[in-house]
């Protein structure tokens, strides 16, 4: 019978055959061909777009992320968020099924919507789309206007959305349209004619490090300068542990962020993660509303110091001042350490041009620089900072490749370290390349997310990882006779 | 199957308690909502079928439910963790993110070289691909994992939603692809909106092994009277390995893991074996009811959780055989019987008298009990995210009367329960987990060990034991009130 012909024989690979292979993965060739891949995506360093929505929804206060689309997408961002931050991550799902493909998914919304208001009791319900309503083109503005109209929540509740199609951009993109409407919904289009209530909106963009915020706010605080920080999740991912559980620890007070149109200043951290919210901003208030670099380093942040200071006409507090005299004295007493050596980085493209631009300050070279999708601008705008430093000439940008590729180029071309979030350990595994954990996510490691790489601070902080890290490795890994006490 | 509860009622628990606490926690549903849940929670009665839970329905919205999806159940569990082939999470760049690296599933071998499960491949649709279709990229997808993987046995192709919702047809090109590259290519549609968990995700992904794995490969070997495979054990943390160990001490020979650090070849050539043995019954049952019918293979459940019920699964299985197995199984139970009461001696007097709930999938809401009670505890509430009827027929015996019983809990749910009777232990999933500590209850993960393990057999006893004890006993506890 043809069929039993076609039976063949369980075969077991051989240790010489793996040998070869494990060999030839590391070689030019392989990296030629991998290089080439057009269709195949392995390890990418990014997520989808939904995620990014949620992470805006939790940094509101009372606020009940609410995804529309099938249930199984809300358990997996929620236990992302979990790993990442090892906290609740509450979020609830309209759950549709296949007769949601055929109907569409507005009973689903109805349902899930006057469960969630009942049964959790939220100051607002933040939705957001998967895939399944993007693809059967549910309206939520119809949907959300009728479960008023039908009572399955108050008339005035608020319910912005944002759609965010999975099939489309990454967990960045997510967040703009998710904070954009938020701030939309809660204070409306219009500015209060004459109106300035002095603060300023800081809006960190997509960032999972709860230390970041809190250092926002400090550095604030300095100024004295009242600040509405935007989906602040500084609480909501780092509550305390006192026998009680909240399910909105924090977050961004909704009456301030209701007043952002009619605030002194604006300014984003991030520029690909608010462009459409900066763009609103812009659109219709005359404050001024500014896009800053993540403020990565000293340079980014003495920018982003001084535009505060010019904003608000306060000059820049000596307690900050002090601050980075002492972060300048961590980086000269540590700068042999880190002084040309090569780095492989990968992650967002605002997160990337921050690191780079510290590790150029640092006097290393930051060599092989990966974004899993982004643009050509993107790499224009990462050249040209590359272009103001010596130790940028040679360094290589990578956009639109994932962390397979990274482990062709590191294998091939060598670095001395990698920094990035926890997926990059496999190259660290195989090739010996030590990896500094940072951004987004980290599941593997435990605190990282509580200490700030932003500002001053953030720059002690990266400062004192990667030196270390090349410290132990020499403690580990030198001869007998090169062990030495000091270091 | 006869409805016996084991033991007497717990104390402080009787049937009228905790039908009353189901009362109150339905209370704080609307009407419609009220209606759905009250049918997935009861005082557990074994003998009065009137309690008996409602299972494997539609999820509600809007409740916050644990539950994952179709793909979660196709990736994650059933063709994730064969360790040999190239799995392409084929839609939108999350699900397979998300589920990339984050169930546990160890393998053996050189990552990227002769294994692939701790790697992620997707084919990362964009919009141009939802709009086009994903097909032709597909082809190209295959035949990239191919040349870039040239030692993979297989690819399996895992839809998301998007695939099933444009009508892209993965079947004709895994057909042309396995074809032109000569290996198993298996096309999965397992999108998530599928079912009402990852339930049918299982069953979808044992109805591609029936339709395109088993009967395709035979063993090199000739086969012997004690092959037999392991079925439904996913090596989480290495319990397969576990499992397998003292499968072989008692003189079996393992041919197939279903599919912890699972060979597809081996896995296509399971209808050889003798027997088949099956942990996760959940997940895998289809699969050996198939082999049944068409090979003639008998199954057996089994339970590896705690050395009583491991003695008396090694007494049933080795029943199945001649009276060499029957003595092997024996000297193996007396080997261990020393080391493992050694443990009983360290941990029970620390967790004696002290009280579970338990709210996961699979197999383990019933499977778990006899370790806990092995080391002194009770299970005062158990619960599935994703079982069947059958599931809870299995598990009402295996309760007390009066403890509660319940399906697909939303997180309301479970806190109110877990206010109410304040178990010294909760033993659930990432999603629960710090809620509960937040509140100040000791947990565990149990799906992921978090990320300790094995727990299964002799080896994974004193791991199960010692985690417990440190959930419990942790310090950290005393200092949850301030002085102040």
């Amino acid at each position: 019978m043809s069929e039993q012909c076609a039976v063949k024989k369980v075969t077991e690979i051989t240790t010489e055959e793996v040998e070869r292979i494990k060999e030839w993965i590391n070689t030019e060739e392989y990296k030629e061909k991998n290089m080439a891949r057009e269709g195949l995506v392995i390890n990418p360093a990014h997520a989808c777009q939904p995620l990014g929505a949620q992470l805006v929804a939790h940094g509101f206060e009372g606020t009940l992320p609410f995804v529309h689309g099938s249930q199984g997408c809300a358990s997996y961002y929620r236990s992302a968020l979990n790993r990442h931050f090892r906290e609740p991550a509450p979020a609830v799902s309209s759950a549709m099924t296949e007769d949601g493909a055929v109907f569409g998914g507005q009973n689903n919304l109805f349902e899930g919507l006057e469960n969630a208001y009942t049964l959790y009791k939220p100051k607002m319900i933040a939705v957001f789309t998967s895939c399944m309503p993007e693809i059967i083109g549910d309206d939520l503005t119809a949907f959300i206007q009728n479960a008023r109209n039908e009572g399955h929540i108050p008339e005035d509740f608020p319910v912005p959305y944002a759609n965010t199609p999975s099939f489309n951009g990454t967990h960045i993109h997510g967040y703009d349209p998710m904070l954009k409407s938020i701030l939309q919904t809660l204070g409306g289009d219009k500015k209060v004619e004459g109106k300035d209530n002095g603060s300023l909106n800081l809006i960190p963009g997509f960032d999972a490090c709860t230390g970041n915020y809190r250092e926002y706010k400090r550095i604030m605080k300095a100024f004295d300068i009242p600040c509405t920080l935007m989906a602040d999740i500084s609480e909501s991912f780092d509550s305390p542990l006192d026998g009680t559980y909240r399910p909105y620890p924090g977050g961004t007070p909704l009456e301030d962020a209701a007043d952002a149109l009619n605030a002194h200043a604006t300014i984003a951290l991030q520029q690909y993660s608010t462009k459409e919210t900066m763009k609103w901003f812009n659109a219709n208030s005359d404050a001024p509303a500014e896009t800053l670099p993540m403020p990565i380093g000293v340079k980014k942040t003495d920018e982003l110091l001084m535009k505060i200071s010019e904003l608000f006409g306060k000059p820049v507090p000596e307690e900050l001042k002090a601050e980075r005299g002492r972060a300048v004295d961590a980086m000269t007493d540590a700068h042999q350490y880190l002084h040309n050596k090569k780095f492989a980085i990968y992650g967002d493209p605002d997160w990337l041009l921050g690191i780079v631009s510290f590790l150029l300050e640092m006097g290393a070279r930051p060599y092989h620089i990966l974004c899993s999708r982004s643009t050509k601008k993107f790499r224009k705008e990462m050249q040209a900072l590359l272009d103001t430093s010596p130790y940028g000439a040679d360094c290589n940008i990578w956009i639109n490749k994932d962390l397979w590729h990274l482990r062709s180029l590191v294998a091939t071309d060598p670095v001395d370290a990698l920094i990035g979030d926890a997926h990059g350990k496999f190259i660290t595994r195989d090739l010996g390349v030590p990896l500094i954990r940072a951004g987004f996510p980290i599941m593997d490691r435990v605190n990282l997310h509580r200490y700030p790489t932003i500002g001053y601070q953030g720059a002690i902080n990266l400062l004192t990882w990667i030196a270390n890290t090349f410290l132990d490795q020499v403690d580990v890994t030198c001869e007998d006779r090169h062990f030495e006490m000091m270091r | 199957m006869e409805k016996t509860n084991k033991t007497n009622p717990l104390e402080g628990i009787t049937k009228e308690s905790t039908q009353k606490l189901v009362e109150e926690t339905l209370d704080l549903y609307p009407e419609k909502a009220r209606k759905k849940r009250a049918p997935h929670m009861s005082a557990n009665d074994a003998e009065d079928s009137g309690c008996a839970i409602r299972s494997n329905r539609k999820t509600v919205p809007g409740v916050m439910s644990a539950r994952g999806c179709a793909y979660a159940g196709a990736k994650g569990v059933v063709w994730g963790p064969i360790r040999d082939m190239v799995h392409i999470s084929h839609g939108p760049i999350g699900c397979g993110y998300y589920s990339w690296g984050t169930r546990r599933n160890l393998v053996d071998g050189t990552m990227g070289v002769d294994v692939f499960s701790a790697m992620q491949f997707t084919s990362d649709f964009q919009e141009r691909d939802v709009v086009y279709g994903g097909d032709k990229k597909l082809e190209v997808i295959c035949r990239e994992a191919k040349e870039l993987f040239p030692l993979a046995k297989g690819i399996s192709v895992l839809s998301e939603c998007p695939v099933g919702l444009i009508g892209d047809d993965i079947n004709a090109v895994a057909k042309q692809s396995s074809e032109e590259l000569d290996i198993p290519v298996v096309p999965c549609n397992c999108e998530g909106f599928r079912g009402v968990s990852q339930s049918l995700g299982h069953h979808i992904s044992n109805d591609t092994i029936r339709d395109y794995i088993i009967g395709k490969y035979e063993f090199s070997e000739p086969i012997g009277d004690y092959d037999i495979a392991l079925i439904g054990d996913y090596n989480i943390g290495g319990d397969a390995w576990a499992s397998k160990k003292i499968l072989e001490e008692i003189g079996l020979n393992v041919k197939a893991i279903w599919t912890g650090d699972g060979q597809i070849e081996h896995i296509a050539a399971t209808h050889q074996v003798k027997l088949n043995l099956i942990h996760c019954y959940r997940s895998m049952n289809y699969m050996a009811k198939v082999m049944e019918e068409k090979y003639g293979i008998p199954w057996m459940e089994f339970n590896f959780f705690g050395p009583t019920k491991i003695a008396e699964s090694l007494r049933a299985i080795a029943a199945q055989f001649d009276e060499k197995i029957q003595e092997n199984a024996e000297k193996v139970i007396e080997k261990y019987t020393a080391p493992m009461q050694a443990v009983i001696d360290e941990y029970r007097p620390r967790l004696e008298g002290k009280t579970v709930m338990v709210f996961v999938g699979g197999l383990r809401p019933r499977h778990t009990i006899g370790a806990y009670e092995d080391l002194g505890m009770k299970v005062v509430a158990s619960g599935y995210e994703f079982a069947h009827n059958d599931d809870y027929d299995r598990t009402y015996p295996e309760m007390d009367k009066g403890t509660l019983v319940f399906d697909d809990a939303s997180e309301i749910e479970l806190e109110k329960w877990v206010e109410a009777m304040r178990p010294d232990l909760v033993a659930s999933g990432v999603k629960e987990k710090y809620v509960f500590q937040k509140a100040g209850i000791p947990f565990r993960q149990m799906h992921s060990w978090d990320y300790s393990g094995p727990y299964h057999a002799y080896d994974g006893f004193p791991i199960f034991a010692r985690d417990i004890d440190m959930a419990i006993n942790s310090p950290t506890w005393s200092l949850v009130k301030a002085p102040f």
